[in-house]
C-alpha cells in the first residue's frame, strides 16, 4: 500500500469549453498536468447532411454545402459543383473557373485568419484575434458584394456561377491583397520570433511525415510534416493549372511548422488571386446546363483543396431520380481531428489547446 | 487637539481605501480602453462619454447579481476566499508612502498611512496571505477546473515568491533598511534612484511581479482556454468581483512597491540636480501616480502582446533562470556593500 492514492483525474474538455471551437468534446485522462489519454467523442452538431442530401433537388444542396464547413463555404460549394459536374460532363467556362479560384481563395485567406486568431488566442494571445477579425471582415465585404451573404454564400452553381461579379469588385480584390499583404508581417510580429510563442508550438504535437500519411491527414497539417501533397498542384481543379503558385512545407512536424505553412499561404493565396485578377477572361460565367439536371447514373469522386485539407465528394446517381442516390463526403476536419488522441498523449493540459488549434477543425463538417 | 490623534490615521485609512477601490475599478476601465486601442477597437463606449462610467455599471451588475454557490461546495471556504484575496491586497497599501509630508490646515501630515521599520517585510508576508484566497476557492469549488488552476496557482506563486523577496533583500542590502520611507529618503541621500543601481532587481522583481499578480504571460490559473477561467470558474456576482478587485489591487501594489524602491517614489526625477528643481513644484503625491500609472500601462500593455506560458515552462523560468539570477545578484550587491 502506498501511502498516498494516486488516480487519474479524468475531466472533460467540451462540448463546452471556450478552446474545442465549437462543440467538440475530448476526454482527458490527467496525471497532475499530464494528458494519459484522450478520447475524442463528436456528434454534437451532426445534422444528417448527407442522408438531407439524398433528398434534396441537385441545386439545393449547394446551399446545404454551406453548412458543413461554415468558416470556409465557398470552397465547399465548389467541391460539390465540380463533383456535379464530372458527373454530368458539364463544360465551366473559363471566366466562372477564373472567378471560382478568386473565390476559393479569398476563403482560403478568410479562413486561415480565422484559424490563426482563435489558434492565438488559445495560446493567450488575444490581439492577433482581433487583427485577423479586421481583415477577414474585409474578405466577408467583398462576398457579401459579391452574393449578398457574409457567412453562407450559396456562392456556387452547377455549371458555373449564379451571376456574374459586379462592376469593381476585381479592382476591390486588388486593393484588398494590397492591403492584406502589409497586414502579414503585423501577425508576424507579434508571433513568429516571439520566444513564448515559439516556446508553446516548437516540438508540440509532433507528428512523421509518414504517420501523417497513414493517418490520413491533408491539408496543412500534413504539409507541415514535410510531405508536399496539394490537390491544387496534384489534381488541378477550377483554374489552379494556369496559375504559378509554390506548395510551402514544413519539416518537423510541429505546431509552429503547421503555423508557418499557413502563414505561407496567405502569401501564395495572394499571389493566385493576383494572377487571376490579372488575366481575368471575359464570356459568360455559367456552362451549357440542362434546365432540369438529372446526371446519367454512375458514380464519381472528386476532391479540392479546403483550407483544411481534401474536401472529396463521393456522389452515387442512379440517373433516374432527381437526387443523388448516395452522397459522401470526405471531410478534412473529421479526418485531420483523427490525428488528436495520437497528438495530445504525453503533453500537458495547456497543449491539448494548442493541438486542436493547430489541426484546425470546424465541427460542422466534423458531424456534418 | 492631542486627544484626537486617533482621527488622522481614520481618515487617512477611509481615503486611501477609497482611492484604491476607484482606482482599482478604473483600472478595469483603462485596461479595456488600452487593450482595445491595441487591438484597433473602441472599447467600452456606451456607458457616460467613451465609457467613463462603465466600471460604475459594472458595479452594480456585480452586486445585483445572483449569488451562486456549488451544491456540493465547501461553503465556508468557499465564502472565506475571496474575502481571503482581495483583504490582503487592500491592507498592503497601509505601508506604501504615497508622498513625503504635506502642511493641511497648518499641521503635518504624513502622506502613508504608517511607516513601519520592517515596512517592505510586511508587505511580503501579507500579500502571501493573498495565495491561501486562490487556493482555497480552487480546493472549495469542488470541480475540476479550479482544482487544477489552484494547484498551477499554488506552485507558481511559491516558486516566484522566492525570487522576489530574493531581489527585494537585494534592494534592503543597497538601501539599508526596510521602511519604505526610509527607502525613498535613502534614494534621496544617495542622490540616485534605485533603478540605476539595481536594474537586474527592477526586471526580475516585475517580472515576479507579473507571476505574483496572475497577468500574461503567466495567468496560468485563470487560463480562460484552457482551464474555462481557473479558479475563479464556480464564482459569481459580488464574490466574484473580489477576486477581480483583488487582481487590479495586486498590479497596484505592485506597481506602487516598484516605484517605491526603484524609481524614487514621491521624488521628482533627479531632485539632485540644480536647473531641475523647479520639478519640486509638482507634489510629491502626483509624481508618485505618475510613475505607478507607467508600470500599470506596461501591465496592460503586456497582456495586449503576448501569449502564456505553458505551467513546465513557467517553473522552468522561475527556477532555472529567475531564481539564479536574483541569487547572483544579491550575492554580488552583498560583497560590493561590505566592501566598498
Amino acid at each position: 500500500m502506498s501511502l498516498f492514492d494516486t488516480d487519474e483525474l479524468v475531466i472533460n474538455m467540451g462540448p463546452q469549453h471556450p478552446s474545442t471551437h465549437g462543440v467538440l468534446r475530448v476526454v482527458l485522462r490527467l496525471d497532475g498536468e499530464r494528458v494519459v489519454g484522450a478520447d475524442v467523442v463528436i456528434g454534437y452538431l451532426h445534422r444528417g447532411i448527407e442522408k438531407l442530401s439524398e433528398h434534396r433537388d441537385w441545386q439545393q444542396i449547394v446551399m446545404l454545402t454551406d453548412r458543413m464547413d461554415y468558416v470556409s463555404a465557398a470552397t465547399s460549394n465548389l467541391g460539390y459543383c465540380e463533383t456535379v459536374e464530372k458527373l454530368m460532363q458539364i463544360e465551366v467556362p473559363r471566366r466562372a473557373r477564373y472567378i471560382r479560384t478568386i473565390l476559393s481563395e479569398l476563403q482560403r485567406i478568410a479562413s486561415h485568419n480565422l484559424w490563426l486568431g482563435t489558434h492565438a488566442m488559445d495560446i493567450g494571445a488575444m490581439t492577433v484575434f482581433l487583427y485577423n477579425f479586421r481583415e477577414r471582415e474585409l474578405i466577408l465585404d467583398l462576398f457579401e458584394e459579391f452574393c449578398g451573404a457574409r457567412l453562407t454564400y450559396s456562392s456556387m452553381r452547377i455549371g458555373g456561377l449564379p451571376l456574374d461579379i459586379p462592376s469593381g469588385w476585381a479592382r476591390k480584390v486588388s486593393a484588398f491583397c494590397d492591403l492584406f499583404e502589409t497586414k502579414i508581417p503585423e501577425y508576424e510580429d507579434l508571433l513568429t520570433h516571439n520566444r513564448i510563442w515559439k516556446e508553446r508550438t516548437r516540438n508540440i504535437g509532433v507528428i512523421s511525415g509518414a504517420d501523417a500519411i497513414a493517418i490520413g491527414l491533408t491539408g496543412p497539417p500534413l504539409r507541415g510534416s514535410g510531405v508536399p501533397r496539394d490537390v491544387r498542384k496534384d489534381e488541378p481543379y477550377a483554374a489552379y493549372d494556369e496559375f504559378d503558385f509554390d506548395v510551402p512545407i514544413g519539416s518537423a512536424g510541429d505546431i509552429y511548422d503547421r503555423y508557418l505553412v499557413r502563414l505561407e499561404e496567405f502569401r501564395q493565396s495572394l499571389r493566385i488571386i493576383r494572377q487571376a485578377i490579372a488575366g481575368l477572361p471575359e464570356g459568360p460565367v455559367v456552362g451549357k446546363v440542362p434546365r432540369l439536371i438529372k446526371p446519367p447514373a454512375g458514380e464519381t469522386y472528386h476532391a479540392i483543396e479546403s483550407p483544411k485539407g481534401e474536401l472529396g465528394f463521393f456522389i452515387v446517381s442512379d440517373g433516374r431520380s432527381n437526387v443523388p442516390y448516395r452522397f459522401r463526403v470526405r471531410p478534412p476536419s473529421f479526418c485531420n481531428l483523427q490525428a488528436l488522441p495520437r497528438l495530445i498523449k504525453g503533453h500537458l493540459v495547456a497543449d491539448v489547446v494548442a493541438m486542436i488549434g493547430s489541426i484546425d477543425i470546424v465541427l460542422g463538417e466534423v458531424d456534418r | 487637539m492631542t486627544s484626537m490623534g486617533w482621527l488622522l490615521p481614520l481618515v487617512q485609512i477611509l481615503i486611501v481605501l477609497n482611492a484604491v477601490l476607484i482606482a482599482v475599478t478604473y483600472m478595469v476601465l483603462l485596461e479595456r480602453k488600452v487593450i482595445a486601442w491595441a487591438q484597433s477597437r473602441l472599447g467600452p463606449m456606451r456607458v457616460g462619454p467613451h465609457g467613463v462610467l462603465q466600471p460604475i455599471a459594472d458595479a452594480i451588475k456585480l452586486l445585483l447579481k445572483e449569488d451562486i454557490t456549488p451544491a456540493r461546495a465547501d461553503k465556508w471556504l468557499f465564502t472565506i476566499a475571496p474575502i481571503m484575496s482581495l483583504v490582503p491586497a487592500l491592507i498592503a497599501f497601509a505601508v506604501i508612502p504615497f508622498g513625503g509630508h504635506a502642511r493641511i490646515f497648518g499641521r503635518d501630515v504624513p502622506l502613508f498611512i504608517a511607516d513601519v521599520n520592517v515596512g517592505l517585510l510586511y508587505i511580503v508576508s501579507i500579500t502571501s496571505i493573498g495565495v491561501y484566497g486562490i487556493i482555497l476557492a480552487g480546493y472549495a469549488s469542488n470541480s475540476k477546473y479550479p482544482l487544477l488552476a489552484s494547484l498551477r496557482a499554488s506552485a507558481q506563486l511559491i516558486s516566484y515568491e522566492v525570487a522576489i523577496t530574493m531581489m527585494l533583500v537585494s534592494v534592503i542590502v543597497t538601501a539599508g533598511t526596510l521602511s519604505m520611507v526610509a527607502i525613498v529618503e535613502a534614494q534621496l541621500h544617495n542622490h540616485v534612484w534605485f533603478v540605476f543601481v539595481q536594474p537586474v532587481a527592477l526586471v526580475v522583481l516585475f517580472i515576479g511581479g507579473l507571476a505574483e499578480t496572475n497577468r500574461t504571460p503567466f495567468d496560468l490559473a485563470e487560463a480562460e482556454q484552457e482551464l474555462t477561467g481557473g479558479f475563479h470558474t464556480e464564482y459569481s456576482g459580488m464574490r466574484f468581483a473580489m477576486f477581480f478587485l483583488a487582481e487590479y489591487a495586486n498590479m497596484i501594489v505592485v506597481s506602487a512597491v516598484v516605484t517605491t524602491l526603484f524609481f524614487g517614489g514621491w521624488l521628482p526625477p533627479f531632485p539632485n540636480v540644480g536647473w531641475l528643481a523647479f520639478l519640486g513644484w509638482i507634489p510629491g503625491w502626483m509624481w508618485f501616480l505618475v510613475k505607478c500609472f507607467v508600470f500599470l500601462y506596461v501591465f496592460v500593455w503586456i497582456r495586449a502582446t503576448l501569449p502564456r506560458y505553458r505551467y513546465d515552462q513557467l517553473m522552468r523560468v522561475g527556477w532555472k533562470v529567475l531564481i539564479p539570477v536574483a541569487l547572483a545578484n544579491l550575492f554580488v550587491t552583498a560583497i560590493l556593500k561590505v566592501w566598498l
